[in-house]
């Protein structure tokens, strides 16, 4: 039963037709909306082929879920190295375990709701409990498929953030994947990464911007507002920074991929600065995520600003199309755009 | 010394210095699973006395054959088995359960030397285990993985995912021990998950597992299906369904109406070690 405070529309009532909406499919695998720019395909995959070549202790396990977390390319390059588990997300992140325990250095991947919710157990008990070096890393995080809650790992960060010992990444595209992808195999512990898989969009490069695991940076400067933003929400605010830079507001974005442990030093220095309206951007729940641990740092820290959040309601979300519910949910550039407008003139 | 075979001591006098070292520590905290623990003291005694590959000074040492204890409330009785070993001091009996101990009541990897994972949360080791024995296959070790998982354990569905996985990847270095004694926390594992002596091995067989039933409390029976699991030629997994007695060993616990969790009063940890001390084998 739907309760009264979801927004979910009950399934009694008529919905608008989807000519009324513009027609638009509802792929699983939606590739991000590359908005003009040049992608690169499964810098996931082919990042983890080009550590192998040198790093013996490497392998790639899935749960029936390779072709879709770009695993399949490391499985191509090294066969007798990549692991199929079967649809059995306990197994994969226990059998992980068991690998790190004799020494290898195990990617695990599945998507996001799966390690999250299924795995969870096997994931805290196997794996963080003994800090094992095991990397897991997740396509379709938060909304990024239009499959409905099924597939919607909209509370992805806030669980694994919960956990003691994991790191936790929400890189922003295809240049940073690539990065973080070798900068884990070095952590010597645990690692929950979330991944943009398929074609990719490339952003950061253009920004000469290099990923450094718990660092934070900006990627422009801005005196009106202080965007601090993970993942492809990162994407989203240097789009809606450009865009109210034409209304004459000067935006900064700090993107800050390593939600745990979070670089709560330049965060707050940031913050500290004042005189700017600081604005989290996140794909994922308002609760639990970065927001929320931005949050806590400003106040734990006594950096007393304002403070507005861009997340996903903390609701299970509609099916339907990618860019249809990026607006509906307030991930659009169009409606951060809007929404900093709102909030300046508060 | 690789493999603690070599020693003229009788197994059935291992099993009863791993019931002695158990019902001590209980007696230190004043209580613990020691139902499990006798009941459980003679196919550690063949583990550690007659099949495991180690060295008890060196309890990394990369060659060892892995026991995994997925039951985390078993630790009792493994450290008792430790003890014996060599693995472990005597002297930490003393310091069962305690703040700062190296033996607390559930077990954990980082805690204590010779234990290799961190179980309790159950429904885990069988997978580690599985991870463990493909690693080992990449490394072209010998080693053998074991897995000591209690019947209770059969109704975690992740259980079975790992029987499955083990399967499919011909796992023939992998050796799940199923402790039977038909009692979870609630009641008999029989009424809970409609298996039991005579059901349960097929029921692995018909996974793609080498699978036997013994009694567990036959130290010549549980020797021999450990052999015949150990020196199988086909490529498959292997397990031994153990059915044992809760409190083996001590007949007027034996005798109590049988729980999961054997209430001990003060004195009767005296009484109990008493009547072991008469029947020490030779």
């Amino acid at each position: 039963m739907i309760g009264p405070n979801s927004r979910r529309t009950p399934a009694h009532i008529a919905r608008p037709r989807p000519a009324e909406r513009g027609a638009r499919t509802s792929a699983m695998i939606a590739s991000l909306d590359a908005e003009g720019r040049d992608t690169i395909a499964a810098p996931f995959g082919h990042a983890l082929v080009d550590l192998a070549k040198t790093r013996d202790d490497i392998v790639g396990l899935t749960a029936d879920l390779s072709k879709y977390t770009d695993l399949h390319v490391f499985a191509q390059a090294y066969p007798d190295r990549f692991y199929q588990m079967g649809m059995a997300e306990a197994l994969l992140m226990s059998a992980a375990a068991g690998m790190a325990r004799e020494g290898f250095t195990p990617f695990a991947t599945t998507y996001a709701v799966f390690a999250s919710r299924r795995a969870y157990d096997f994931i805290v008990m196997a794996i963080a409990e003994e800090n094992l070096p095991v990397k897991i890393v997740c396509a379709l995080p938060g909304l990024t498929t239009g499959y409905g809650p099924s597939h919607q790992a909209t509370e992805d960060l806030a669980i694994m953030r919960g956990m003691p010992n994991m790191t936790v990444l929400d890189p922003c595209d295809a240049v940073e994947t690539d990065q973080a992808t070798r900068a884990i195999a070095d952590h010597p512990g645990p690692v929950y990464m979330r991944l943009l898989r398929g074609k990719v969009p490339d952003v950061l490069g253009e920004y000469g911007y290099r990923f450094e695991l718990g660092r934070a940076k900006e990627i422009r400067g801005g005196s009106d507002v202080l965007f601090i933003s993970s993942g492809f929400m990162t994407m989203r605010c240097l789009d809606a920074a450009a865009a109210l830079e034409k209304d004459g507001i000067s935006c900064a974005v700090l993107h800050s991929p390593t939600i745990k442990p979070l670089d709560e030093a330049t965060i707050c220095a940031e913050a500290a600065k004042g005189g700017r309206l600081v604005v989290t951007a996140e794909n994922h729940s308002i609760t639990g995520g970065l927001g929320e641990a931005v949050a806590g740092a400003l106040a734990r820290n006594q950096v007393h600003v304002p403070f507005r959040q861009v997340a996903l309601p903390d609701e299970f979300l509609d099916a339907g199309a990618l860019p249809s519910l990026h607006e509906q949910y307030g991930l659009s550039v169009a409606s951060i755009t809007a929404r900093v407008k709102d909030w300046l003139n508060d | 010394m690789e493999h603690a075979a070599v020693s003229n001591v009788s197994l059935a006098r291992r099993a009863w210095s791993i019931r002695r070292n158990a019902l001590r520590m209980g007696e230190v905290q004043g209580q613990g699973y020691i139902g499990q623990a006798l009941g459980a003291a003679d196919v550690l005694a063949v583990s550690y006395f007659h099949a495991l590959r180690y060295r008890p000074g060196e309890p990394d040492w990369e060659g060892r054959d892995r026991f995994l204890l997925s039951i985390g409330h078993y630790a009792i009785a493994l450290y008792a088995a430790l003890i014996e070993a060599g693995i472990l001091p005597e002297d930490e009996i003393e310091t069962y359960g305690m703040d700062d101990s190296r033996l607390p009541m559930s077990g954990m990897a980082a805690y204590t030397p010779g234990m290799e994972i961190t179980g309790g949360s159950l429904g885990h080791g069988l997978g580690i285990a599985v991870g463990m024995a493909l690693g080992l296959k990449r490394k072209k070790s010998d080693a053998f993985v074991y897995n000591m998982l209690s019947d209770g354990e059969l109704g975690e569905g992740s259980t079975w995912e790992a029987v499955m996985g083990a399967a499919a990847w011909k796992l023939d270095n992998l050796i799940a021990i199923v402790d039977f004694n038909n009692q979870q926390a609630d009641g008999p594992t029989m009424d809970a998950l409609a298996t039991g002596p005579g059901t349960e091995a097929a029921k692995w067989q018909a996974f793609g597992w080498h699978a036997e039933e013994v009694d567990g409390n036959d130290i010549s029976a549980v020797v021999a299906a450990f052999d015949r699991a150990r020196n199988l030629a086909d490529p498959r997994p292997r397990a031994i369904i153990c059915n044992t007695r809760m409190c083996k060993g001590v007949p007027f616990l034996e005798e109590r109406e049988i729980t999961h969790f054997v209430r001990v009063e003060p004195e009767e940890w005296a009484k109990a070690l008493a009547h072991l001390d008469q029947e020490m084998p030779a």
